[in-house]
C-alpha cells in the first residue's frame, strides 16, 4: 500500500467532516440564538393576563386574548377552506390523471404557488374579496391563508400517494372495486399519515404568516370573532407592537412571538413523530 | 400458426369443457405487439400454467383475463375471449363485473393496510350487505380454506401487515376466494415466498381447483409440473405449443418447448 496516498486521503476526509461539522453548527447557532432570545425575552411577559385580556392601549395594561382567538378562528377556517380543495387535487394528480397533461401543468402552477411570495398572495385576496366588499374582514383572511394552504397540501398529498404501490390498487380493482373506493378505502388509508403531516406542516406555515393578513384581516384592538369585520390575530399584533415606540407593547410582541413559535414546534414535533410511525 | 387444438386425450381433461375461449387474442403496449393471435381455451375447474422466458407474455396474457390492464393508458387488446357466452373483450361489459367473476392473485403479496378481517370483508361488501355473524361466517370460512384461519383467528382485528409473507399471501386468496368468483388467476403466486410458504400455496390451489378454474402463470417449471393439469408454454408473444402438463414436459412437439423445460435457455 502506498502510504503517502492513504495518508493524504486520511487528511482530506478528516477536512471534509470538520467542514460538514463546521457548516451545520453554524446554521445551527442562529437558530439557537433566535429561539433563546425569544425565551429570555418573551417569558418575562407570560402571565394569565396575556391570555384573558384584551390588546391594551398603550400605557395600560392588557394580553393577547383577542389576537390569540382570532389566529386560531383564521387559521382553522384557512385549513378548512383549503384542505379539502387541496386533497382533491393532489387525489387527482396521483390517481386519476396521473397520466393526462393536465397534472404536468397543475404541478408546475402548484410549484409556483408553492414559492409565490406571500405578501402576493395577500394583495390578490385584498382585489377580489377586501375591494368589492368594501372593507377588511375575517373571511377575506382566511381565504388569503387558505390559498397558502393549497400548493403544501396539494404537493403532500400527490406524493404521499404516489407513494403507495400500484399493486396494491390493482389488487383492490382487481376484486370488482371501483376507481373512488379503491381510492377511498385502500390508497387513503396507506398515505394517511403522510397527508395529514402535510396538513400539520400547512398549519405551521400559515399560523406565522403576517403579511397576507395585513391586506385582508387587517387588525382589530378589540373583542371581535364576526367574519365580516376585521379581525386581529398575533402576527399582526406583533408586527404592530413590535414596530412601537411603547415598552409595554414590545413586551406584549416578544410574548406573543414566544407563543407562536412553541406553537409552530409543537405542529411539526407532532409532525415529525407522525411521519416516523408507520401504522395501519 | 397459434392455432391448433388442445389434445384433450389426457384422462384429467376427458370431461373437461373450456370456461374460458381465447380466439385470435393481440394486446398492443402502444404500437408494440405484445401478443400475437393467441388461441387457447381454459377448462373449468382445472389448472393451466402458463410459462415461458421472460417477456414472453406470459403475464400480459393474465392481466387480458380480468382486464386489470385497463388501469393504464395505452395498452389495447384485440380478439375475443368468451366467459359465460359473454365476450369479456366487449367494452359494454363492465370491467367490475368481470373482475368479480375473475379475481386474481398477485405476484407480491398485497394486504391492504387494514384488520386481518377487513381484508376479506373489502371485497365482499362490494356485492353483499351481509349481517355481521353472516360476515363473520365468511370471514371464517374462506380462511379456514386457506389454511389460515388457524394462524389467525385470535388476531384477526388486528393488521394484516404484521403476518409473514406466506401467511399475506395466503390472506390474499382468501380475500379473492371470499368474493366467490369462478375464474382465479395467479399471477407468480409464490416467487416472493421461501419453499415451505410456496408449497402450501401449492396445496391450495390443488384444493381451490375444485370450485374454481384456476390460471396460473410461474416461471418455475417444477411447479407448473406439479400443480397444472394443462400448460402453455409462451415465447415472444407466441403462444407455441399448449397441452396436458404431462404431454408438454414429456414429449412436446416444438423443439423451443423441449429447450425450454429442460433448460436450455430462459
Amino acid at each position: 500500500m502506498d502510504q503517502g496516498l492513504y495518508k493524504r486521503r486520511m487528511l482530506r476526509n478528516r477536512f471534509h467532516m470538520a467542514m460538514s461539522v463546521a457548516t451545520a453548527l453554524f446554521g445551527l447557532t442562529w437558530l439557537i440564538l433566535i429561539l433563546a432570545m425569544l425565551l429570555i425575552k418573551g417569558i418575562g411577559g407570560l402571565n394569565l393576563a396575556v391570555f384573558t385580556e384584551m390588546t391594551p392601549p398603550p400605557g395600560s395594561s392588557g394580553g393577547l386574548l383577542n389576537a390569540i382567538v382570532g389566529s386560531l378562528i383564521l387559521t382553522i377556517l384557512g385549513v378548512l377552506i383549503g384542505t379539502p380543495i387541496a386533497v382533491l387535487a393532489g387525489t387527482y394528480m396521483a390517481e386519476y390523471g396521473r397520466h393526462s397533461k393536465l397534472t404536468d401543468v397543475v404541478r408546475f402552477i402548484n410549484d409556483i404557488l408553492l414559492s409565490a411570495p406571500s405578501i402576493v398572495i395577500g394583495l390578490f385576496v385584498y382585489g377580489i374579496m377586501v375591494r368589492p366588499m368594501g372593507y377588511f374582514s375575517g373571511i377575506a383572511g382566511a381565504v388569503a391563508l387558505a390559498i397558502l394552504v393549497i400548493p403544501v397540501v396539494v404537493r403532500t398529498t400527490e406524493d404521499m400517494l404516489l407513494l403507495v404501490p400500484s399493486q396494491m390498487r390493482e389488487a383492490a380493482a382487481a376484486l370488482g372495486a371501483p376507481r373512488w373506493h379503491v381510492i377511498r378505502q385502500v390508497s387513503y388509508r396507506a398515505a394517511k399519515t403522510g397527508i395529514i403531516t402535510g396538513i400539520l406542516l400547512a398549519i405551521a406555515r400559515i399560523s406565522g404568516e403576517t403579511a397576507p393578513l395585513l391586506f385582508t384581516a387587517l387588525n382589530n384592538q378589540f373583542w371581535s370573532t364576526s367574519l365580516l369585520a376585521p379581525m386581529p390575530s398575533l402576527p399582526v399584533v406583533i408586527f404592530q407592537f413590535a414596530l412601537s415606540p411603547y415598552e409595554d407593547w414590545q413586551r406584549l410582541a416578544w410574548t406573543g412571538a414566544l407563543l407562536i413559535t412553541v406553537a409552530v414546534l409543537t405542529l411539526s414535533i407532532v409532525a415529525r413523530l407522525l411521519s416516523s410511525k408507520r401504522t395501519v | 400458426m397459434a392455432n391448433f387444438a388442445v389434445h384433450a386425450s389426457a384422462d384429467s381433461l376427458s370431461n373437461a369443457k373450456p370456461k374460458m375461449d381465447i380466439k385470435d387474442l393481440s394486446f398492443f403496449y402502444g404500437d408494440n405487439k405484445a401478443l400475437k393471435d393467441i388461441t387457447l381455451p381454459l377448462f373449468e375447474k382445472r389448472v393451466t400454467a402458463l410459462i415461458g422466458p421472460s417477456g414472453c407474455g406470459k403475464s400480459t396474457l393474465l392481466r387480458i383475463l380480468n382486464r386489470i390492464y385497463e388501469l393504464y393508458p395505452g395498452q389495447r387488446a384485440e380478439g375475443t375471449i368468451m366467459l359465460d357466452g359473454e365476450n369479456i373483450l366487449d367494452p359494454k361489459l363492465d370491467a367490475n363485473y368481470l373482475r368479480s367473476k375473475v379475481g386474481m392473485v398477485f405476484q407480491k403479496p398485497t394486504p391492504f393496510p387494514m384488520t386481518i378481517y377487513d381484508n376479506i370483508a373489502f371485497g365482499v361488501k362490494l356485492y353483499q350487505k351481509p349481517s355481521r355473524a353472516e360476515m363473520d361466517a365468511i370471514v371464517e370460512s374462506s380462511l379456514v380454506r386457506t389454511a389460515l384461519w388457524g394462524e389467525v383467528k385470535d388476531r384477526l382485528h388486528t393488521s394484516a401487515l404484521g403476518l409473514s409473507g406466506g401467511q399475506q399471501q395466503r390472506l390474499c386468496i382468501a380475500r379473492t376466494v371470499a368474493v366467490k368468483p369462478e375464474v382465479v388467476l395467479f399471477d407468480e403466486p409464490t416467487s416472493a415466498l421461501d419453499p415451505i410458504s410456496t408449497a402450501k400455496i401449492e396445496e391450495l390451489i390443488d384444493e381451490l381447483k375444485r370450485d374454481f378454474t384456476i390460471v396460473i402463470v410461474t416461471h418455475n417449471m417444477q411447479q407448473a409440473a406439479r400443480v397444472a393439469d394443462l400448460t402453455a408454454f409462451m415465447y415472444l408473444g407466441d403462444l407455441i405449443e399448449a397441452g396436458p402438463t404431462t404431454t408438454m414436459f414429456s414429449t412436446p412437439k416444438d423443439n423451443r418447448t423441449l429447450d425450454y423445460i429442460t433448460g436450455r435457455f430462459g
